[in-house]
């Protein structure tokens, strides 16, 4: 009889990349609950556009790359994509919007520098920078939370708003972010960058309705949201601690400093730890390991990198957060670290 | 389990170093581990490959149809590694021929098939219960007599391991058995704990070395009893007991676990004062100079589901692994995998007439249950958990790009050669890429880029060579040519000036003379011709030899 001839090793612990990229979205689910809870259902019609426009297109770009249609999508990774951009734009975004910067993040950012693992660039963040460069308006245009909002929507007037950029009763997305005293209302971190210049210390910006607790009303639960999740991945081994740790000291540290010396001007670190897309940033994003650096030490420096960057844009920059401009800095600066961080191999030390 | 740790509490000595990386696969030891070795029923013939080892074969000293007793030598012991061969048992030379043999490549080799009459008929034995008035030199040529190469690993003949010349600071005993499934060594050190301290103190004789490391993993605590009653209260040799975690069995990675210190890259453990043997090992040199038997036999380790009959077994070289298998209950499945070694570095064999030979240390038949074959091999998608587990340091991820990429500068220089092909990268990566495969193929095609580099340098100093010849050849007819006309010349000047010339005399003869003149000018001047368009023709050759 015949038998079957393979290369060693014979088994496998079988984790493998599927397996991984669908426990990334299970550890999603804690987040992008709370996101559904301040920011309306609008969040789901996001993520449902995103993911489909994100098989099609894998779909589309494995078959004119002469592959198997099916065999990209075993791998889960475009979907994993598709749900980290579109949990980074505001859920009343016209549909559009979405699709357009899923179809740069999969058929540019991924399929054109020639597919999985070869990606220079982490594609939902190089998608979100394409939109927010594109379409400023429409890519700020957050909803105050669900809780502080004097507008709640319908699934139906969701649907309508994404659709045609008008609730069915005719308001605009612009309309429906006036407070109760016909003021816009925006996120927290813009909150603070706009109210600095106009002279306002922290203190009296921390009274604004845009605040509770330790941070932005809304955000600071989304963000424990992601925490609680990121913790779940490292737990499972699905990632290791060097890149969010990392970025959370690159972030904060720099944060406590400027903080001490000028509590009025600065936001401190738990602010800036529970805000935007930090913690969504930290365990989700930056932890992508194509676009990152490979070794451990790499990883550190890559993290403390991309915090570091965040910080200053957040501090001095123009955005109110930078979290997608950051990891592309760093993803540039990847195969610089690669190459000065590579481990001794056994037996050339000494 | 608290057995174990019992155990680790009462020996644990002091573990100084750690390695980096290392997997933990489910071991699976049992139930291998706790059954005594079997022997087994002669098989109905033995194929003895003449190169059973590193190094080159020796002169076959045996024809076919000869009657060979148990341990006559079968091979001369060749050249500088050579190491003779023995008959297993007492039988008759049926073929000398080939034979696909023990090797990934199921290619065949030159083998001598024995049949066993089932005599066990011995030869002459030299046994030596008394060694400590025998001259070391004299020690090591009784253990290449005998045939003994390395059981642990690549096989390499012990003998020559033991003749190094520099002080050792400590012989290291290896008994670990890191890889899963295996219990050859553990069952060995189980039943044979005294022949093994035996062994390694005539091993510690030979090398003139008084501190013994004896490493076994912490989970054979059997072992490590046996062992720890062996040793008794012998000072010189430590046991230690090495936490479980693989490949702590290899060699630079064990001698980084016990003693903190790296081996330099491209040397020798001997180099750092240090020198490694296999428990097996040891047992082999213990028969052989004590009880004057040459290696005929060693335990393999028979598992694997598609085994009912798991355990270990005495088999002697030669045996066909398909008798292994018989004697073991083998229900095959569709596309059954046959692995000689274990499941993290052993291949799997084409055929199952291969037969056992010296470093054979399990046959895992596994069904495809318990060891599924891998899945469609993914993209890199640069996760870095190969590099986590790699005991080596390296970056397999870059390895892999590299390797590809087939750009074996880059490869050289990510030190591809200090991978020691242990399959923990294989073993975790997510994409389920056969890393371990791509180094191998990498390092031949750099291995064969220096050889064909190495025979083209040797192929241009040879034309050089030959244009240098044909050159001075060239010149040296030159020379010769230009000689003979000078001669000619000053024949001609001194015949002109001869003052008494004939030629004037008006006879018949000046006139006849001439003619003959003529003609030897006219022969002088076609030969010459000849020899110039010949020239000419060389000329050409030799340009074109150029070109090519």
């Amino acid at each position: 009889m015949s038998f079957k001839i393979a290369p060693s090793p014979h088994g496998h612990n079988q984790r493998n990349t599927s397996e991984m990229m669908r426990w990334v979205c299970y550890a999603l689910v804690p987040g992008v609950l709370l996101q559904s809870y301040f920011f309306g259902p609008g969040v789901w019609f996001q993520i449902t556009l995103a993911v489909a426009t994100a098989v099609l297109a894998e779909m589309a770009c494995t078959v004119a790359r002469e592959r198997p249609a099916f065999s990209a999508l075993r791998d889960n990774t475009a979907i994993v994509t598709a749900i980290l951009l579109a949990i980074s734009i505001h859920s009343l975004a016209p549909w559009w919007v979405i699709v357009i910067g899923t179809l740069f993040a999969i058929v540019v950012v991924k399929h054109v520098y020639g597919g999985m693992g070869q990606n220079l660039f982490n594609p939902a963040m190089a998608g979100y920078v394409l939109l927010l460069i594109s379409f400023p308006v429409q890519m700020t245009n957050w909803l105050p939370a669900s809780t502080i909002s004097e507008h709640s929507l319908t699934l139906w007037q969701t649907l309508h708003t994404i659709l045609f950029e008008y609730t069915p009763a005719g308001y605009s997305v612009e309309q429906l972010r006036a407070g109760i005293d016909g003021v816009t209302m925006a996120t927290p971190l813009d909150t603070i960058k706009t109210e600095l210049t106009r002279g306002y210390t922290l203190t009296e910006i921390y009274q604004g309705p845009e605040f509770s607790y330790f941070a932005g009303a809304g955000w600071q639960w989304i963000n424990l949201g992601f925490l609680v999740g990121g913790l779940l991945l490292i737990q499972q081994r699905i990632i290791s601690w060097h890149i969010p740790l990392g970025f959370l000291a690159g972030l904060c540290l720099p944060a406590f400093i400027a903080h001490i010396f000028a509590p009025d001007l600065m936001p401190g670190p738990i602010v800036h730890a529970l805000s935007g897309a930090t913690m969504l940033g930290a365990f989700f994003i930056a932890t992508d390991p194509v676009s990152a650096a490979t070794s451990n030490r790499g990883r550190v420096i890559f993290a403390l990198l991309i915090g570091f960057i965040v910080f200053v844009i957040r501090s001095w920059g123009g955005y109110p957060d930078a979290v997608a401009f950051a990891v592309l800095l760093a993803n540039m600066c990847v195969p610089l670290i690669d190459r000065y961080t590579r481990p001794v191999v056994y037996g050339h030390g000494d | 389990m608290s057995d174990v740790k019992t155990v680790n509490r009462d020996f644990n000595t002091g573990i100084i170093g750690q390695f980096p990386g290392g997997v933990h696969p489910p071991e699976r030891k049992q139930p291998a581990s706790s059954r005594p070795i079997r022997r087994l029923p002669l098989p109905a013939e033995l194929i003895l490959p003449v190169r059973q080892h590193i190094g080159p074969s020796g002169k076959v000293l045996v024809e076919v149809g000869e009657r060979v007793d148990k341990g006559q030598r079968l091979t001369e012991a060749g050249l500088s590694q050579g190491l003779p061969l023995h008959a297993p048992t007492s039988g008759v030379i049926a073929a000398i021929e080939e034979r696909p043999t023990a090797h990934a490549s199921g290619l065949p080799e030159h083998a001598i098939v024995i049949h066993p009459d089932g005599e066990e008929r011995w030869g002459n034995k030299h046994a030596l219960p008394d060694y400590h008035d025998i001259e070391i030199s004299r020690l090591l040529e009784l253990v290449q007599e005998a045939g003994i190469a390395g059981l642990g690993g690549a096989g390499f003949p012990t003998a020559q391991k033991l003749a190094q010349q520099k002080p050792l600071k400590h012989l290291i005993i290896n008994g670990v058995e890191c890889e899963p499934y295996i219990a050859a060594d553990d069952r060995l050190m189980q039943e044979y704990a005294d022949d093994i301290i035996a062994g390694t103190r005539i091993l510690q004789y030979i090398t003139r070395c008084n501190s013994v490391l004896f490493a076994i993993e912490d989970n054979k605590p059997e072992a490590i009893k046996a062992i720890a009653a062996a040793i008794d209260d012998d000072t010189q040799i430590q046991l230690k007991v090495v936490p479980t975690k693989y490949p702590s069995g290899g060699e630079k990675q064990l001698i980084e676990l016990l003693t903190g210190h790296q081996v330099p890259s491209g040397k020798l453990p001997m180099d750092i004062g240090l020198l490694m043997q296999n428990v097996g090992t040891a047992y082999a040199v213990k028969r052989a100079i004590i009880h004057g038997e040459p290696l005929l036999e060693r335990v393999v380790t028979l598992t694997g589901e598609a085994l009912e009959q798991r355990g270990n077994v005495w088999a002697l070289l030669g045996t066909p692994i398909q008798h292994l298998l018989d004697e073991s209950g083998f229900n095959p499945e569709k596309k059954q995998r046959i692995i000689m070694g274990g499941p993290m570095m052993g291949f799997t064999l084409p055929s199952t007439e291969v037969p056992v030979i010296k470093t054979t240390n399990c046959i895992l038949a596994p069904t495809d249950h318990e060891l599924p074959a891998p899945g469609p091999e993914l993209a890199c998608i640069r996760c870095g958990a190969c590099s986590d587990v790699c005991p080596a340091t390296l970056q397999p991820q870059q390895l892999q790009w590299l390797a590809k990429a087939k750009d074996y500068d880059e490869l050289e220089k990510h030190h591809l050669f200090d991978c020691i092909e242990c399959g923990a990268c294989a073993y975790v990566c997510p994409s389920e890429i056969p890393l371990v495969h791509y180094y191998r193929k990498a390092k031949a095609e750099v291995r064969n880029i220096a050889r064909e580099k190495a025979k083209a340098e040797q192929a241009r100093k040879r034309f050089e060579a030959r244009q240098e010849r044909l050159e001075r050849e060239k010149q040296e007819r030159l020379e010769r040519h230009r000689k003979a006309a000078e001669e000619r010349k000053k024949m001609q000047q001194e015949k002109a000036s001869r003052p008494d010339s004939k030629t004037d005399s008006g006879d018949e003869k000046p006139a006849e003379k001439s003619a003959a003149v003529a003609a030897a000018i006219a022969r002088a001047k076609a030969k010459k011709a000849a020899q110039a368009a010949k020239d000419n023709a060389d000329e050409d050759s030799s340009a074109k030899g150029n070109e090519s």
